[in-house]
């Protein structure tokens, strides 16, 4: 009743415009409050991503030592990698070894344990939590000391083969097969991967099986016709998750050669070197020439996953 | 006569090779878990025993390694595990409450540039933390928040972890709507609907959200390397590297028994919220 009262003098105006400048308020109101939720995170990506980013992408044609201004270097830090540094080269090549022997072997396990724990097997949970479990604590330095010891001269693997007999060697302290201790460590954390296969599997209706059965089909060709292309999308998954994460492995190769990348480079993960180069030797205009060659490294290989997978990824429509 | 034992065979089987599968699947559990049984018995073995004694049982029993190995660094032990409960508990608090923000807004409010920020949001999810790396360090540095908390803090509070974003951007368009339009016919407002509706019902993913993020920073190393370098305000993690760098070999039993010690968080989360943990992996994905 005021309202209307009070409205007489301005009211006649204010009568022709209010809808589209309640709306146009409205509207600035409902922004205003979606970017007020929005703010901590696109103040997040402004700062620690994108500026960042940015920056690493000016510092990577830089000298920097962080105490003087940077200077200015033009293409120097990536010819210098690629032509004269054979550190760099190796750290590559150690990494890509690790990568390429590893992710096939970790997925190959788990989808293998997925298959056998999907039949209906009781106990499922349990056998499912008790391969997952290293998954969670892999990461961790506490496994990565305990690989050390398991692996070391008088470690639990040799004690196991004196038992039978054979003298063996320090696993972590020999070029040859220092790395393949952590391609080992990778492995033996195959319950992720594992566990998102068995979700997987799940999808896969039991009337295909049955229909393929009645056809005469037998279980190896029920397994190459009908499980493996259902499941190529989630191979597909887990193959660019594994192989993005293996790349930047560092914890497990710090600690199992001490911060060195030895014996004789052969650890020497790629990140590991990126840490050496811009916190010990303080090149960090270098490290982040690194940085931006992992990112198109990462970024490569997910490109060439997902052209692919056109050919080999079967996606039901 | 080949029908019946067709027939035969064909009951015997089932009950066979399921027999023949649980004992492998048995075996090969033992042989994943035995390095982590070993290591948890030999940190109750005496120095002296442990690289001769495969076994599992420590004989004789000891609390030696313990006790030796909480003080072994000058500091005492507990002080470390305060510092990673500081670190990672601050990050799950800012990451759950961050992420839970910018969520609800892409999941439920209309704005302009939605499009754009949410690809953003997906874009920087794959991105290598290294690649960020070195501008922070700097501007860390400059700052003068190197060797504090803060490098490994506040970051959290901004989502910079945008993977959980998405995760509870998913689980949030799972929602009904009627509660929401209900308390906006009721005159709620955003706040209020995100608050005392969305929040409550997103419980799930939040839960796995603060667990991975609890998870993850416990475990961090290369952060945690990089940022603090004062003895007194080392975390769990840089106290055993530290442990492994002064150690010479008559001290692998307190190792082992940090080492222990130190996976304790994760493994009684593992323990009590298993369910959350292999349905958060199965569902998004996510690296345990």
């Amino acid at each position: 009743m005021r309202q209307t009262l009070q409205t007489s003098p301005a009211g006649s105006i204010s009568a022709v415009t209010p809808p589209r400048r309640l709306r146009a308020s409205k509207e600035a109101r409902k922004n205003l409050v979606a970017y007020a939720f929005l703010a901590p995170w696109l103040l997040g990506l402004l700062i620690f991503s994108a500026g960042p980013i940015l920056a690493s992408a000016y510092l990577s044609f830089t000298r920097y030592d962080l105490l003087s201004a940077p200077e200015w270097t033009g293409l120097n830090n990536y010819i210098v990698m690629f032509t004269r540094d054979p550190r760099f080269a190796k750290a590559l090549q150690v990494t890509a070894n690790y990568v390429f022997v590893s992710v096939p072997l970790q997925l190959t396990l788990a989808l293998a344990i997925a298959i056998v724990l999907n039949r209906g097997l009781r106990a499922l949970s349990l056998y499912r939590a008790i391969y997952y479990l290293p998954s969670l604590l892999g990461g961790s330095v506490a496994i990565a000391i305990l690989w050390r010891q398991v692996f070391g001269l008088d470690g639990l693997i040799n004690q196991v083969l004196a038992l039978v007999g054979i003298q063996g060697i320090s696993w972590i302290g020999t070029p040859e097969t220092a790395v393949y201790t952590l391609v080992l460590l990778r492995i033996w954390q195959f319950g992720s991967p594992m566990i998102i296969f068995l979700a997987g599997l799940k999808q896969i209706p039991r009337e295909f099986y049955e229909a393929a059965e009645i056809d005469g089909a037998g279980r190896w060709s029920r397994f190459w016709r009908i499980t493996i292309p259902l499941l190529t999308p989630i191979i597909f998954f887990n193959l660019v998750l594994q192989i993005i994460s293996a790349f930047q492995t560092f914890t497990q190769a710090f600690i199992v050669s001490g911060g060195t990348g030895g014996p004789v480079n052969s650890t020497l993960f790629y990140t590991l070197y990126l840490y050496q180069q811009g916190f010990s030797a303080f090149n960090m205009g270098y490290a982040s020439a690194m940085a931006w060659v992992l990112l198109g490294i990462v970024g490569g290989l997910t490109l060439v996953s997902f052209l692919s997978s056109k050919y080999w990824v079967y996606y039901e429509s | 006569m080949t029908a019946t034992f067709n027939q035969a065979r064909r009951a015997r089987r089932p009950l066979l090779s399921s027999a023949i599968k649980h004992i492998l699947l048995l075996m090969g559990a033992v042989a994943m878990l035995y390095p982590l049984l070993w290591m948890l018995s030999s940190s109750f073995k005496p120095e002296n025993v442990i690289f001769q004694d495969l076994g599992l049982i420590p004989r004789p029993f000891t609390l030696q390694n313990y006790v030796a190995g909480w003080t072994a660094l000058n500091v005492p032990f507990s002080l470390f595990y305060v510092n990673s409960f500081i670190i990672s508990g601050l990050s799950v608090v800012g990451t759950v409450l961050s992420c839970a923000l910018a969520a609800y807004a892409f999941a439920r409010l209309d704005f302009r540039l939605k499009r754009l920020w949410f690809a953003l949001m997906l874009g920087t999810i794959m991105l290598p933390y290294h690649v960020t790396l070195i501008p922070r360090y700097i501007m860390f540095f400059q700052l003068g928040w190197v060797n504090t908390i803060l490098p490994l803090t506040i970051p959290h509070f901004f989502a910079v972890n945008s993977f959980f974003v998405f995760l509870i951007v998913q689980f949030i368009r799972g929602l009904p709507r009627d509660l929401d339009d209900a308390a906006a016919i009721d005159g709620a407002s955003e706040w209020q609907i995100f608050w005392r509706i969305i929040v409550p019902l997103a419980a799930p993913a939040l839960v796995t959200t603060a667990i991975f993020t609890f998870i993850w920073t416990w475990d961090d190393f290369f952060s945690q390397l990089l940022y603090l370098s004062r003895i007194t305000s080392y975390t769990v993690s840089l106290a055993l590297r530290a442990f492994v760098d002064s150690q010479d070999r008559s001290s692998l039993g307190s190792l082992f028994a940090m080492s222990v010690i130190s996976l304790i968080p994760a493994f009684v989360i593992f323990v009590a919220a298993q369910q959350q943990l292999v349905e958060g992996v199965s569902k998004t994905g996510l690296k345990g």
